[in-house]
């Protein structure tokens, strides 16, 4: 009997356990530790930011689900790592401490034979003064968080219909933070909504970013073709803000909120800051925070993990310059170097560097995009890595047969515009790969002909069918692992 | 002096569709052609790039 421990239930660690349990025969066990009781389809919460669905339609409780596929669930925050055991266990183990119920706060030990670490990350709100929900900003990352934004813009919309001018601002709230695509897409959902609500004439919106250029989202923008044009990211991103009457500020690093106002450094040194009625601001990311400890219980953090907290896999760290970035230094199996039996999926990898050029101001303060792993390649990361710890189980293979480097997977990311079945829209951007591949791709970093980049309703239809897909498929109900990542 | 307003700053330089693509962004009909052509394509990259 083996026993696969995941930590997290996001769509990465999810994703894992449920193929886990699918691949594996029923003697053997898999348990998922994870501090929510949810599991959320994050992409959705962006309507739920806007008043456009209820935070029940985008979350549902896991004991359910876990309890039919008969996976052992621990509502609880897994704290360290212990992959050579100790005095007191022989197996390699997780030490966690329960969130909820009777047992809050008592810790608990669970051994395994495989880890995968799926943590996602840590909402690093502190690296921002004066960041996040009860400071001075919203955020949609969570769908608490969103509801919370969503009560606060509700205000703002009810003040702009009785006529007042209210000013919005959403965007990055930190130089080194990722997501730009979460946060684009709330910023096109308010001004969608306002212009339904016929209020948009009443609000200045402001989109702030740490992109070198628009279009960036992380991987150093793209081009696509369009209308018998290749045309780079850039425009198409800067097109769809005009559209809307939406202002931008860019290269901008957010290094502190006080009520009412964002203070941001721009890439050539100058400091500025902006008024805002309503603010919602994605922050840096960090690694879950779970320490490593070994046989003899000395802190090994720094063998498995960066110092930003995320975790070392098959990747290449070596420091390079942006010119020797290579598809080559993204890892395949997201397999820790250290331990065999330990993997990390999503975003509780550690990427080797960055997609964008990183970039600092004149002052050395970091202002350019941390590199997103949310989303597709968080899927498929997830069912690789289950599909290998399985075969290994299973049919005993030492050698991984199944590879997702983001470097060789394409993403498709659809940015919704506004909800509606007739009125909806979104921009459908595909690339492939994630990763520009120069060597191979040398005009675009990318196979051209796979991109494509259209705004229409056509692309709600999508964003709104993929949400109900994915339900599904996170609920298992019939044929669920017909639904690709 | 008047100054122009829709010149010298960046949201000036875009280009913003007109009318026609306007309308065939939510024109029912042609929406439900390109759903399946984008999905065509999506699906093509979900199969390529999952190994």
């Amino acid at each position: 009997m083996a026993r696969v421990v995941v930590l997290g239930a996001g769509i990465s660690g999810h994703t894992a356990a449920a193929f886990l349990r699918k691949k594996l025969s029923k003697k053997h066990e898999v348990v998922v530790i994870s501090p929510s009781a949810y599991y959320e389809w994050i992409p959705s919460n962006i309507w739920v930011g806007v008043g456009r669905m209820k935070q029940k339609q985008v979350r549902f409780k896991l004991d359910k689900v876990y309890k039919r596929w008969k996976i052992q669930f621990h509502q609880a925050k897994a704290i360290s790592i212990h992959p050579e055991g100790n005095a007191e266990h022989k197996k390699a183990f997780v030490k966690s401490v329960y969130s909820t119920g009777d047992q809050q706060g008592q810790e608990f030990v669970v051994e395994y034979d495989y880890l995968i670490n799926a943590t996602g990350p840590k909402l690093n709100f502190e690296a921002t003064e004066g960041l996040g929900p009860g400071k001075n900003s919203h955020s949609v990352c969570s769908s608490s968080h969103a509801v919370e934004s969503w009560n606060a813009l509700k205000q703002i919309f009810e003040a702009a219909e009785r006529g007042e001018h209210k000013k919005i601002l959403v965007g990055t709230g930190h130089g080194s933070a990722t997501c730009q695509g979460a946060a684009f897409e709330y910023t096109l959902n308010i001004a969608a909504e306002a212009k339904r609500r016929k209020i948009l004439d009443k609000l200045d919106i402001t989109w702030i970013t740490n992109e070198y250029e628009l279009g960036d989202f992380g991987m150093g923008g793209a081009y696509i073709k369009q209308n018998g044009y290749v045309v780079p990211t850039k425009v198409f991103t800067e097109s769809i803000l005009a559209e809307f009457g939406i202002k931008w500020i860019k290269r901008a690093g957010v290094y502190k909120l006080e009520p009412g106002v964002a203070h941001f450094e721009l890439l050539d040194g100058t400091k500025d800051s902006i008024e805002f009625d309503f603010s919602m601001l994605i922050p840096a990311f960090a690694g879950s925070g779970i320490t490593a400890f070994g046989k003899d219980d000395e802190d090994i953090t720094a063998k498995l993990f960066m110092s930003n907290g995320f975790m070392k896999v098959d990747a290449d760290y070596t420091p390079k310059e942006f010119e020797e970035y290579s598809v080559e230094d993204w890892p395949e199996t997201y397999q820790s170097p250290e331990y065999e039996n330990i993997f990390a999926i999503g975003i509780a990898f550690a990427p080797p560097h960055p997609i964008s050029k990183p970039m600092k101001s004149v002052n050395g303060t970091p202002i350019s995009p941390a590199p997103p792993r949310t989303g597709m390649p968080s899927g498929v990361t997830g069912k690789t890595t289950a599909l290998n710890i399985a075969a290994k189980i299973e049919y005993n293979r030492s050698e991984i047969a199944h590879k997702a480097s983001m470097g060789r997977m394409g993403a498709a990311c659809i940015v919704s515009a506004g909800y509606g079945l007739f009125n909806g829209m979104a921009a459908t951007m595909t690339v492939n790969p994630i990763v520009p591949d120069w060597e191979n791709y040398p005009k675009y970093g990318r196979k051209i002909n796979y991109t494509v980049g259209e705004m229409g309703l056509a692309g709600h239809w999508m964003k709104l069918s993929l949400h109900y897909m994915f339900l599904h498929k996170a609920k298992g109900y019939p044929f669920w692992w017909l639904i690709p990542e | 002096m008047k100054t122009n307003p829709k010149v010298y700053y960046e949201e000036a330089y875009p280009p913003v569709p007109l009318g026609f693509v306007r309308f065939m962004r939510k024109f029912f009909l042609w929406q439900l052609f390109r759903f399946f052509v984008l999905n065509y394509k999506v699906m093509r990259i979900v199969a390529y790039g999952h190994s």
